[in-house]
């Protein structure tokens, strides 16, 4: 799987309401890679997600899955919101089993295939739970099953974890992060919280707003065998001070 | 608002039925005090004796069965058509905007104003009447179910295409479970209109129906008679909204 950006942008409204949202994007994720957008809020992160997703059109540029133009939305790119996306008359299995569902695979495949999912992220003690007799957390949780039991070849992540509590917020980035691991899935994750970004992506594009555009790559070549202690330790801090630096010059020079 | 939980009876489920017994008990009093002629305000006693009268001749289950069929087939030819109209209007841009306006519009034509066009174009039989409840409650659920559509959480409908979701089902397995609360509670007050309208349209020209024995009491000045009809009028009122308050709790769970 090979997606790709280029040159693109994306202007809002027309005439005198024109807005240029989106400069000049280029970002490609290749099989297997976690590669994550980071910026501060307005910076244009999620219309990068809904270009990808084909939720909407590039006003100029070219975005393709293997070598073939993204005209729409389709079950090969996957897609979990920040929050509100579970539909709340569907129990968490029935959530998960959706796509699944709407794709017409046959029923005893969907069944065996909603208890995997709802295994490999941890609720299969749950899953005949209204979404609101969940936690945010495990809302989330829900959500990415279901994402992933869709089969995508990648999955777009908007801040998936954004409206967590600090605490809950840790646990679920190590837990999207063994799940990356083990799982062998592609992640495309949209953060505006840079230590989120480094902590979980091997690379990650750093944007900046009006007009938003990528103004820095970052290989992070870090070990994370251990992400507890990653968090804390020293290359990893200097990395995320340094960036925090040219993120705020960034924004200095804009206002 | 509420009041601190000090201050609220221990059984509050007490109130609705007090409110009642406090106006039956005033009615009483004020008919046994002789201070109203009985042919305005008949006694509690003697509306309990029309109503045993009517009720064992069997016009009143007769008169009763008539109005709630003709709610019934005007108010489901209604609820069938609005449900697929106000689910394509608020989920199609053009439709909305060819239909919305004249929609809008018609809903400001008061029914009753329908009553003779309908007589000259179809009579004094049932369809006219059938009709009449189905315009002037056709509109309403169509808009009120347009509305629950527009407000279908954007995510929603947008995960269900990064699903591989397509329009049709989209639209049966997304927009309409999520609007099934709006779409029933719709339907309920609605309803309060079309019971409302059965019984204009059959003080106007009827054979039977609650409406039409009220207004033959009228002729024989029969207000005992005219008591019994709007309080049965309000009883059959009161279950229908009940009944469908009982289908909202249980079929939407999920919504409470
Ligand atoms: N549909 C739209 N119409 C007009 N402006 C939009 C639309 N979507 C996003 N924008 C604008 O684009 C900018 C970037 O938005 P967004 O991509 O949501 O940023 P982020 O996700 O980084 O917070 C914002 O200024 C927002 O107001
Ligand atoms: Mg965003």
């Amino acid at each position: 799987m090979h997606l790709s950006v280029s040159g693109v942008s994306k202007t809002f409204g027309d005439g005198r309401h024109a807005k240029l949202v989106l400069d000049d994007i280029n970002l490609s994720i290749d099989s297997g890679e976690f590669v994550a957008l980071v910026g501060s809020s307005g910076s244009g992160k999620s219309t990068v997600m809904r270009l990808i997703a084909g939720l909407e059109r590039p006003s100029t540029g070219v975005i393709a899955m293997d070598g073939k133009p993204v005209r729409g939305p389709g079950s090969d790119r996957g897609m979990v919101f920040q929050k509100y996306s579970l539909y709340p008359w569907m129990t968490a299995a029935q959530n998960v089993a959706f796509g699944m569902s709407l794709q017409g695979l046959p029923r005893a495949l969907v069944r065996e295939r909603t208890a995997y999912f709802l295994e490999v992220v941890g609720l299969q003690n749950d899953s005949r739970r209204l979404p609101k007799e969940l936690s945010g957390g495990m809302q989330q949780r829900v959500a990415i099953a279901r994402a992933l039991a869709a089969d995508p070849k990648v999955v777009l992540l908007d801040e998936p974890f954004g409206a967590l509590d600090l605490q809950i917020r840790e646990t679920m980035q190590e837990f999207l992060y063994e799940l990356w691991q083990r799982s062998g899935i592609t992640a495309l994750l949209i953060t505006h919280d840079l230590e989120e970004a480094l902590l979980l992506a091997q690379r990650v594009h750093i944007m900046a707003p009006s007009p938003g555009r990528i103004v820095r790559t970052v290989e992070a070549d870090l070990d994370r065998s251990n992400l507890a202690h990653l968090r804390m330790s020293p290359p990893f801090l200097e990395l995320r001070e340094e960036l925090v630096n040219s993120l705020r010059n960034l924004d200095a020079a804009a206002s | 608002m509420r009041l601190p939980e000090r201050t609220v009876m221990r059984s509050p489920w007490l109130l609705g039925p007090l409110g009642i017994a406090v106006v039956l008990l005033a009615w009483s009093l004020i008919s046994l005090s002789g201070a109203v002629d009985p042919l305005f305000l008949p006694s509690p006693p003697a509306v309990l004796q029309a109503a045993g009268d009517q009720f064992r001749g069997g016009i009143l289950l007769a008169d009763a069965i008539a109005s709630i069929r003709r709610v019934f087939l005007g108010f489901a030819l209604s609820a069938a058509l609005a449900l697929p109209l106000g689910i394509a209007m608020g989920s199609n841009t053009l439709i909305c905007r060819l239909l919305e306006p004249l929609l809008g519009l018609i809903r400001y034509m008061p029914a009753p104003a329908f009553i003779p066009l309908l007589i000259i174009y179809f009579g004094l039989g049932e369809l006219p009447k059938v009709l009449l409840i189905f315009i002037g409650t056709f509109f309403f659920n169509t808009l009120m179910i347009m509305d629950a559509v527009k407000f279908v959480p954007r995510e929603l409908l947008e995960t269900a295409l990064t699903l591989g979701g397509r329009k049709l089902p989209i639209l049966t397995r997304v927009v309409a479970p999520y609007i099934a609360p709006q779409v029933i509670d719709a339907y309920r007050i609605n309803m309060a209109s079309a019971w409302n309208l059965v019984i204009v349209a059959e003080l106007v020209a009827a054979n039977e129906g609650l409406g039409k024995r009220i207004s033959l009491a009228q002729r024989f000045l029969r207000t005992d008679e005219i008591f019994v009809g709007l309080i049965v009028i309000g009883l059959i009122g009161l279950l229908i909204d009940l009944g469908f308050r009982a289908v909202l709790r249980r079929s939407c769970r999920w919504a409470s």
